[in-house]
């Protein structure tokens, strides 16, 4: 309690002796006082940036005129003037012509917005599929048929964030693996969500639809140019909404070839290395670069606790090995905060993970576990 | 049987004097307006430049949330409800409300069901952190325990204001003085009319969507849950068919206390009476029948798209008419720009203003760019704050001489006036750009490129927060020591509560006077 009321008067006080790293510090790279929607890389992006200039400029005419009226008449028919009040207060004629005409302009309008939202629902006839699946507070993307998924995480430091460090061009807006695709290629996108609703949006693809636990939303994109499109989460899914953003690298065809043939082959080594025994320090080593992009969020960057319990002197870390690959693997029965992990992160990075929190922040128990073995008792669970 | 009013605190507790509950309604949500302000001035404080300062995120989340309930639920509404305890007696020439003594309780359950609500931040997990809009499942299977208090507040305002709307009812359609005929009623008393029945119609809803989340979060239902065979997207369904009405019920009566204020000013008969009675029935109706095009991007079926899309632009229609009828009263009058008048022509173009913007976001393909960015922000906040703030502050500066018998400051009015008008467009403004370059709403910390808008914003925010202090200030200078007020106050200003002497008397029109 005396933290929250601390917190309101530091609110009102603080304003003025903010943090000492300012934007400025890498202004110069950030394109700066924007002030409008972007036209985008795509066919549907240009038709929406132009219905969005339309109907703006009809908004400006009729602002001219209706406001154009309103100060000739604030001005000229003040009674310092000595303008004297007429009587009339009623037309018939000009009611309907005030009704007709804004209805005319709205027909304008509807008829070049119904053929884009057509061309817009129109999911058929894709090249390729991505799931792409929001979790709080990362996004989960899956090239369908290609057995290619990976986990795409904020890689903004807290240094950053929490102003011990400058920010850099891409704050916030970067992530530790961009979704990647071919341009001049109709993407598919299936957008799911694993927990509560999400929605995933890049302002340069024209895309944004919610990722709705349960259901499954369809979405495309045709991009024409190669280059580095960033959007973020635009609906709100609790803590760190403002903290998971969206980055898409469109590729030329054959770099695209390239780059799925190497993540099918990173694939392939994966599941090699779950039969793979680790050395103690290589799992605690993996095990705090997971931590920090699975973990810290909840749970701590020194494993002191937040929304989540602290993982230091944990019961479940300090406790059976069986219970803690359980929370993990499974997730809280009683808590739905603390999500089910086996489906998020491979076995070795369970392994890490898990050896990781049992021996940090002076758990120190001293144990470890195998890939092989979290995934024995993934296969038992089951 | 005329008496004065109660001793001591019993006036306040037992009251039920319209007079009296209209001026607690008042004082409330002056209140909640300030407790409402400083949770936006949190939420501004911390978003005066990039990176985390001031508050966590999770706290951050607590603030939106709790702004939007408060300046909903405790300042807007309630000021309306105020506002109309006092005036639509007057107005119509009946001696009271209808159902004094409901009008009581449905006062006196608004402080407990706000203290409730407020507590909820000194709680275990905090207070509720899933946005104004509440939507589940972030609401339902990952809220906060403290939900279930919300849930409570929620219900105990709803029981409110349906008692409130059915009492503003009862009054209007069975005590107005005889001659006073359904289309001589002052505008106000029209658009609270209307305004009552749609608070009758969807506060059930309401109340029902917030029991359904009870029911998923204690009692094993799963409405909201795909896992249990529910559908989140039906909260949303359920919330906006209340929540759409909900932001004409915070509209409407604003229109009638603007159409009261600008014919005085400009001292020429309000244009269009008709067309407004029948623009505000309109704009009614179709509330009803656009809830989705908060939905957008749900996924919806294109039919369902292009149905709300094409019923949404229709609401421009009858709004217009609004907008031109209030000019054209003002053409050829013989204008002064007294405080009242000043806050209603910056309502009719700051109103206009957000109403371009909802054309823009009418639009349903360029929607999917706009939606749950700070261009929505912009927007309600241009309807909302020179819309429904500022005809309450009109109103208030308006008929406070016929409250309480003084004349409130000329030069501090318009001070406040100047200060809130610069800090609100310092405030909101720039929101419009940030949104469109892309900024998504309910973010504690930001790109870089929306860095120098964000911080005008913040700046315009403390602004405009000091002139509602400079607001409390004048107007309990004016109560305390005001100079004495004429009856008629203003430059021969029309309707009945102009006849009665200044300050009003406890008890008006005990005979019915006669309407021609």
């Amino acid at each position: 309690m005396l933290n929250t009321v601390g917190r309101l008067l530091g609110c009102l006080l603080a304003t003025a002796g903010a943090s000492a790293f300012s934007a400025q510090a890498t202004a110069d790279e950030v394109q700066r006082w924007g002030v409008n929607m972007p036209q985008g890389v795509t066919p549907v992006s240009r038709e929406i940036y132009g219905l969005h200039m339309d109907i703006f400029w009809w908004c400006v005419a009729i602002g001219v005129v209706v406001f154009g009226v309103m100060f000739y008449t604030m001005i000229v028919h003040r009674k310092a003037n000595g303008a004297k009040a007429a009587n009339f207060h009623e037309s018939t004629a000009l009611e309907i012509l005030w009704t007709l005409v804004p209805f005319a302009i709205l027909i304008v309008m509807a008829i070049p917005a119904t053929k884009t939202l057509l061309n817009i629902y129109d999911t058929k006839e894709a090249d390729m599929d991505i799931l792409i699946t929001g979790y709080q507070w990362k996004w989960k993307y899956e090239y369908m048929g290609d057995d290619v998924s990976f986990f795409s995480n904020l890689s903004t430091s807290r240094d950053e964030i929490e102003g011990r460090a400058p920010k850099g061009p891409n704050y916030l807006l970067e992530v530790d693996e961009p979704l990647v695709i071919p341009v001049k290629k109709k993407v598919r996108f299936l957008i799911t969500a694993a927990d509560v609703i999400h929605a995933w949006w890049v302002p340069d693809l024209a895309v944004k639809k919610d990722a709705i636990p349960g259901f499954m939303n369809e979405s495309w994109a045709y991009v024409e140019e190669p280059g580095v499109y960033r959007g973020q989460c635009a609906e709100l899914c609790g803590k760190d909404h403002g903290f998971m953003p969206i980055v898409v690298e469109a590729l030329p065809q054959a770099d695209y070839d390239a780059w799925i043939a190497n993540k099918k082959q990173e694939a392939e080594k994966l599941k090699a290395l779950t039969e793979k025994t680790f050395e103690f320090d290589e799992l605690y080593a993996l095990g705090e670069t997971r931590y920090a992009t699975s973990c810290a969020a909840c749970h701590g960057s020194a494993g002191e606790g937040g929304v989540g319990p602290a993982i230091k002197g944990s019961a479940i870390a300090t406790g059976a090995m069986a219970g803690h690959l359980d929370i993990v693997v499974n997730g809280s029965s009683t808590n739905p905060m603390m999500a089910a992990f086996g489906a998020q992160l491979s076995e070795v990075d369970i392994a890490a993970v898990v050896t990781f929190q049992r021996n940090a922040y002076g758990n120190n128990m001293g144990d470890s576990v195998q890939p092989i073995d979290v995934l024995k008792f993934k296969q038992q669970a089951q | 049987m005329a008496h004065g009013p109660a001793k001591g605190i019993s006036r306040w507790l037992f009251t039920t004097n319209h007079k009296d509950i209209g001026t607690m309604y008042l004082w409330f949500s002056f209140a909640m307006f300030l407790l409402g302000g400083v949770f936006a001035l949190v939420i501004r404080a911390e978003l005066f430049e990039p990176g985390m300062q001031i508050v966590e995120p999770e706290f951050f989340n607590q603030m939106t949330t709790m702004h939007g309930l408060v300046m909903v639920f405790g300042a807007v509404m309630p000021a309306f409800v105020g506002l109309a305890n006092w005036m639509v007696p007057m107005m119509i020439g009946a001696p009271d409300m209808a159902l004094p003594r409901m009008n009581n309780w449905s006062f006196w359950i608004l402080p407990f069901a706000f203290a409730m609500l407020a507590s909820t931040l000194l709680m275990e997990g905090g207070a509720p952190n899933f946005g104004w809009t509440f939507y589940a499942p972030l609401s339902t299977t990952y809220a906060p325990p403290s939900v279930t208090f919300f849930i409570f507040a929620v219900h105990i305002m709803g029981a409110s204001s349906i008692m409130g709307a059915i009492n503003i009812v009862a009054t209007i359609l069975n005590m107005r003085a005889p001659g006073m005929t359904l289309m001589k009623m002052p505008l106000f008393v029209w658009t609270w009319l209307i305004t009552a029945y749609l608070l009758i119609a969807v506060m059930p809803v309401l109340a029902g969507v917030v029991t359904m989340m009870l029911m998923d979060i204690h009692f094993g239902t799963s409405f909201f849950d795909a896992a249990g065979g529910g559908d989140p997207v039906l909260f949303q369904h359920v919330f906006w068919f209340f929540g759409h009405p909900e932001v004409y019920i915070m509209i409407l009566p604003a229109f009638g206390v603007v159409s009261a204020i600008i014919p005085t000013f400009a001292r020429k008969p309000l244009f269009g009476y008709a067309s407004m009675v029948y623009a505000t029935a309109s704009i009614a109706f179709l509330s009803f029948i656009v809830w989705a095009h908060h939905m957008f991007t749900v996924g919806m079926p294109v039919a369902g798209e292009l149905f709300f899309m094409y019923a949404t632009m229709l609401i421009a229609v009858p709004t217009g008419v609004k907008v031109f009828n209030w000019v054209t009263t003002m053409f050829k009058g013989s204008m002064t720009f007294e405080t009242p008048m000043l806050f209603s022509v910056a309502f009719v173009i700051l109103f206009t203003i957000g109403g371009f913007s909802g054309l823009m976001l009418a639009i349903a393909p360029a929607d999917f760019q706009y939606h749950d960015t700070y261009f929505v922000v912009a927007h309600f906040h241009y309807v909302l704050v020179p819309g429904a703030i500022f005809s309450i502050t009109a109103g208030v500066y308006y008929w406070l001489p016929k409250w309480c018998g003084r004349m409130y400051n000329e030069t501090m009015g318009k001070t406040h006036f100047w200060m809130a008008f610069l800090g609100l467009n310092l405030t909101f403004f720039p929101m419009h750009f940030v949104g469109l370059a892309g900024m998504p709403r309910r973010i504690p910390d930001y790109a870089l490129q929306f860095a120098d808008f964000n911080m005008i914003a913040s700046i315009g925010a403390f602004l405009f927060g000091a002139a509602q202090i400079m607001f409390l200030f004048n107007v309990i200078a004016t109560i305390r020591a005001g100079k004495p007020a004429t009856d008629e106050v203003w430059e021969e200003p029309d309707g009945l509560e102009w006849t009665v002497p200044s300050p009003a008397p406890y008890h008006t029109f005990a005979v019915p006077p006669e309407v021609k």
